[in-house]
């Protein structure tokens, strides 16, 4: 939700790093950045916390 | 130190910290040792939560309403003169009558708004009760549905997080009893992939909207809406017809917020356990304004302003901090028109909605009544 939230405040081009210790964040977010046309950049496990990386393409 | 308080925002968040530090600074007030004084944008204080049951007919108007001087102590002066510039740097705010306030500390609780006009034709084709009009219209347009499609939809980001799953469960519960449920499809439309932000709200409300027929669409971000041919299209490529569109606005923060460059979106970055502004020592945000990723609530407001109340006490009477803000929300959960559940989470707990009950559903009936004492600090 705050993903989607800010994507709208930032420039297409911008990326944006998600920090969440929900799991669910790290499948949830690559599916819907695929269906709605923005890029992954990178997803990445620091054991505690995930890290998504998404740039906005639209 | 100094000794000025500054409050921009007249809403529950604002109203709390003013309320509560009079009754701990009540000599300090008396000799003059130090001053608060409140910015609002209204004579009127709101009780945003009433607003739910405005289109179903089962609170009266009255009783969302009191006097904003009424409800904060006296001894706080409360200008209703819209803060339009807040200059942390120089600390002082300036206002629509063009007076310059300064202040010591100041307190940023300006509270977030409707942005419908942000979705193309969602405010000529939807309906909504998050404002006393739309509500008013929600109700009017519920009084004459005999059945059809309604949709339920959610935007991000938003204030109440529950609602969305309450109204829905109570116009189940309305239209049932009204006899049309039967000719009627309701679906519930929101952004992520889940029913809720909340896993476990998302998991309790699956089997409880699976149960009644009623039916969803996850991964739908509103791009437009067609109010002539009423339906309404998400960014994801959906499209769905509508006899009757619900929509649960996106919001913004407060115009003064972007326009003083404090924060995209109006919302400011935010210390999630000290409540300050962050890169200031001496400007506090509370409710709705923040950027913290939890709940825009009035209950997160409450408990963030008692904290933020303990600190400026501290602050100013002793030179420390007395507490962290520990992510404390609790909120009812109507569950329909008869029953009702709570969760309560903190940054480190998540909530555990209990089995719906008629108790907790009078239990919110009361605290519908009960909340002018939480904005006088005295529950």
């Amino acid at each position: 939700m705050e993903l989607i939230a800010t994507l709208k405040l930032i420039e297409i081009g911008d990326e944006i790093e998600v920090l969440s210790t929900d799991k669910g964040t790290a499948a949830d977010v690559p599916e819907w950045v695929a269906k709605v046309g923005h890029e992954m950049v990178e997803v990445v496990d620091h054991g505690d916390h995930w890290s998504v990386v998404v740039r906005k393409a639209k | 130190m100094g000794n000025r308080i500054l409050i921009v925002g007249g809403g529950l968040a604002g109203t709390i910290i003013a309320n509560g530090l009079c009754r701990q600074l009540g000599t300090q007030l008396r000799k003059g040792d130090i001053s608060i004084t409140m910015l609002g944008t209204s004579d009127k204080h709101l009780y945003q939560p009433g607003l739910l049951y405005v289109p179903f007919g089962k609170i009266r108007e009255t009783e969302l309403f009191r006097d904003q001087r009424k409800v904060l102590d006296k001894r706080v002066p409360y200008h209703i003169d819209p803060a339009t510039n807040i200059d942390v740097d120089a600390k002082k705010v300036t206002t629509q009558s063009g007076k310059v306030h300064e202040y010591d500390y100041l307190v940023i609780a300006t509270g977030s708004r409707l942005m419908l006009q942000n979705i193309p034709g969602m405010e000529e084709g939807a309906h909504w009760f998050y404002d006393l009009d739309g509500a008013r219209k929600m109700r009017d347009a519920l009084n004459e549905f005999d059945g059809g499609k309604i949709i339920v939809n959610v935007n991000v980001p938003h204030k109440c997080p529950v609602a969305p799953l309450e109204i829905t469960f109570m116009l189940y519960d309305y239209l049932a009893s009204k006899g049309v449920m039967d000719k009627t499809e309701i679906t519930y439309t929101y952004p992520i992939g889940r029913l809720h932000a909340l896993e476990p709200l998302a998991e309790w409300a699956k089997p409880a909207m699976d149960q009644n027929g009623i039916k969803y669409e996850t991964f739908f971000n509103t791009k437009e809406v067609d109010p002539a041919a009423k339906t309404i299209t998400s960014e994801e490529g959906e499209t769905l017809d509508y006899d009757l569109l619900v929509t649960i606005p996106p919001h913004n923060g407060a115009e003064v917020i972007t326009d003083s460059g404090l924060g995209d979106g109006g919302w400011v970055p935010t210390d999630r356990n000290k409540l300050l502004r962050e890169g200031s020592s001496d400007v506090f945000v509370c409710g709705d304004t923040t950027n913290i990723p939890i709940s825009k609530a009035g209950s997160t407001a409450h408990f963030e302003a008692d904290t933020i109340v303990d600190n400026l006490v501290s602050l100013m009477t002793e030179g420390r901090w007395a507490r962290d803000y520990d992510g404390k929300v609790f909120c009812f959960v109507e569950t329909g028109m008869s029953t009702g559940t709570y969760v309560w989470f903190n940054y480190t707990t998540p909530p555990n909605p209990g089995a719906p009950s008629q108790m907790i559903h009078w239990f919110k009936l009361a605290y519908n009544r009960l909340y002018w004492l939480s904005a006088r600090g005295l529950l």
